[in-house]
């Protein structure tokens, strides 16, 4: 498996990703530290979709409803804390332990609730419910006056507070972001060796046997998509921060299918693919409209993605394995 | 060898449409013996498996385990009580090794899945019942092969592996020996045997050569009824059975 050459690899990958801030500023591109911090959220989020996408099987278009969640929870505690005013009885908060751990709980809340119903169907029927349930989320959230509806909520009290930190650092942010991607890393890393990751590599490959077995495969399943709705949620809230803005934007179905393509993109099934899968979508959409400059093309660049869907239809095609399997096989890796 | 019957079917019913696969089916398997189920294609041998193990609900009809009314029982949670199935077209894990297609079942055995940070590949207690099932079944030599690479006949050692790791009480053998050469035939007939001192098998089958050899009782399933229960013997010399059978030889010749 070339499991020593993937831990060098792993590891000069997070060296070269603490020294990010250190080589921009040195380019003298320091306002790009921003989209650091974003490849970084969405590789979490990206990472908890893999866990039920890839490793599960479990082919959930609505994944964004976790995201957007934990980034309303956020946002919501921050309107409150600024308006004054109170949601439950509760005022509202910018700290960021009690903000973010909220999030994540609420999160975890709702994927509980939404996979335990979505779970009782399969294939087609899971994909639509996924979805339908995202999307009802999304409408919801548009009907919320208060909180800005359509537009949004802004944080007008800026990122959420943190002791020791100061998280409207962008640096210090990114810093922030990236510990949570690293220690979700980890956490996978464990999860699918174990028994419990084991049981669902599995379910994936042959429910009926697992059945057949004395699995219970449902609260496998259920466990997992909690697990990767919670860690959906953490993302949100990281994104909400890193915006300082939080809009129904977050919960659409195409930022489900943005998460989707990253993972596809990237590596499905694999520990690394998201990370990749994250960088290369978002580096893409930020740089692609500037290629378009560089040819003279100006008045073309808000069609990006004219380029981007190309290129990841030659991936899915050509590239089974991700950019990330496209790699191994070039590096001369082997099989397996 | 006890009297009291391990599995008893009574007046098992289900039907498909118009198509009465299982038809007013009684049949009592006994602690200990080798009970063969035979019939033609589409006679309901499968659809009788299915809700044996829970994977069918019958219409009407009761199963009773070791004197349990296991009808209701949902498929999931008759392994823990100690009747297991293994299936006719083979159903393993392709991406697992064989080994760790074994380690599944011994873990699920265990009961104890809700591990989330100790590396399942090295823990000894799974490791070591599974490469002994594996041995059992003369498979340790592929134990490290991806079990979509096994031969055909090693996927059907492997199956009846992973049910043995359940360690049970009795098993539901679907066409153990579907699609295997005459060789691997004998090397299964003889680890049935073997096994047979441990567990109370169901076995359905078409090689009647294997049949024959294994089978303490034969019932005979025919358009979804049972026509004929008896010793191997009874059932070759059973009018009924020869009729049904139609000119088939392998009876005859068995």
């Amino acid at each position: 498996m070339g499991s020593i050459r993937t831990s060098v690899l792993a590891l000069a990958a997070l060296v070269f990703a603490l020294l990010v801030p250190q080589i921009l500023s040195y380019y003298g591109e320091d306002y790009l530290i921003g989209s650091a911090s974003r490849i970084a959220i969405y590789a979490l989020a990206a990472m908890s979709l893999n866990l039920i996408l890839g490793y599960g099987g479990m082919i959930s278009f609505g994944h964004a409803a976790y995201f957007g969640v934990g980034a309303y929870v956020v946002g919501i505690a921050s309107f409150h804390l600024f308006d004054g005013s109170t949601i439950f009885g509760f005022g509202g908060t910018d700290a960021a332990l009690l903000s973010w751990t909220l999030a994540v709980i609420v999160s975890a809340l709702v994927a509980l609730v939404l996979g335990a119903l979505s779970l009782r169907t399969s294939g087609v029927y899971f994909i639509m419910i996924t979805l339908a349930f995202a999307q009802m989320l999304y409408f919801l959230f548009v009907s919320l006056e208060q909180y800005g509806g359509d537009d949004g909520v802004i944080m007008y009290n800026g990122r959420n507070t943190l002791p020791g930190l100061d998280l409207s650092d962008d640096t210090t942010f990114y810093y922030v972001c990236l510990a949570f991607l690293v220690a979700f890393t980890v956490l996978v890393a464990l999860l699918i060796r174990s028994r419990f990751g084991k049981v669902l590599q599995a379910c994936r490959q042959n429910e009926d046997r697992m059945r057949a077995l004395g699995c219970k495969v449902e609260h496998y399943k259920l466990a997992t998509f909690v697990l990767a709705g919670a860690a959906a949620g953490l993302a949100g809230a990281l994104n909400g921060n890193h915006a300082e803005y939080v809009s129904p934007d977050y919960l659409h179905w195409t930022k489900s299918g943005d998460l989707m393509i990253m993972v596809i993109l990237g590596g499905i099934g694999t520990l690394f693919g998201p990370i990749v899968g994250a960088a290369a979508f978002l580096l893409l959409e930020e740089f692609l409209p500037v290629l378009f400059d560089t040819a003279n093309l100006t008045e073309y660049k808000e069609h990006w993605r004219i380029v981007f869907g190309p290129l990841l239809i030659l991936v899915v095609l050509f590239a089974r394995g991700g950019l990330l399997g496209t790699l191994a096989t070039i590096g001369g890796r082997n099989e397996r | 060898m006890s009297d009291s019957p391990v599995l008893q079917i009574v007046d098992l019913r289900k039907s498909f449409g118009a198509l009465s696969a299982s038809d007013n089916v009684n049949l009592e398997i006994n602690a200990g013996e080798i009970h063969a189920v035979i019939g033609p294609n589409g006679a309901g041998k499968t659809t009788l498996v299915a809700q044996i193990c829970g994977q069918l609900r019958p219409d009407a009809g009761t199963i009773h385990f070791n004197g349990q009314d296991i009808t209701a029982v949902p498929q999931e949670k008759r392994p823990a009580l100690g009747l297991v199935r293994s299936f006719q077209i083979t159903s393993i894990f392709p991406d697992f090794t064989a080994l760790e297609n074994v380690m599944m079942a011994v873990q699920l055995h265990s009961g104890h899945s809700f591990h989330f940070f100790a590396d399942a590949g090295k823990e000894p207690t799974l490791t070591g019942p599974a490469l002994d099932f594996l041995r059992v079944v003369g498979l340790e030599d592929a134990a490290g092969n991806a079990a979509y690479a096994l031969s055909h006949g090693q996927q059907r050692r492997l199956e009846l592996a992973m049910a043995l790791a359940l360690q049970p009480k009795m098993l539901v053998l679907d066409e153990p020996m579907a699609g295997m050469g005459t060789e691997e035939t004998n090397h299964v007939i003889a680890l049935l045997s073997q096994l047979k001192e441990s567990v109370t098998m169901m076995l359905v089958e078409h090689d009647m050569d294997a049949v024959f050899a294994l089978a303490d009782r034969i019932s005979v399933l025919v358009y979804g009824q049972i026509i004929a229960t008896g010793s191997p013997d009874e059932i070759r010399n059973n009018a009924k059975v020869r009729e049904a059978y139609l000119g088939d030889e392998s009876l005859a010749d068995a």
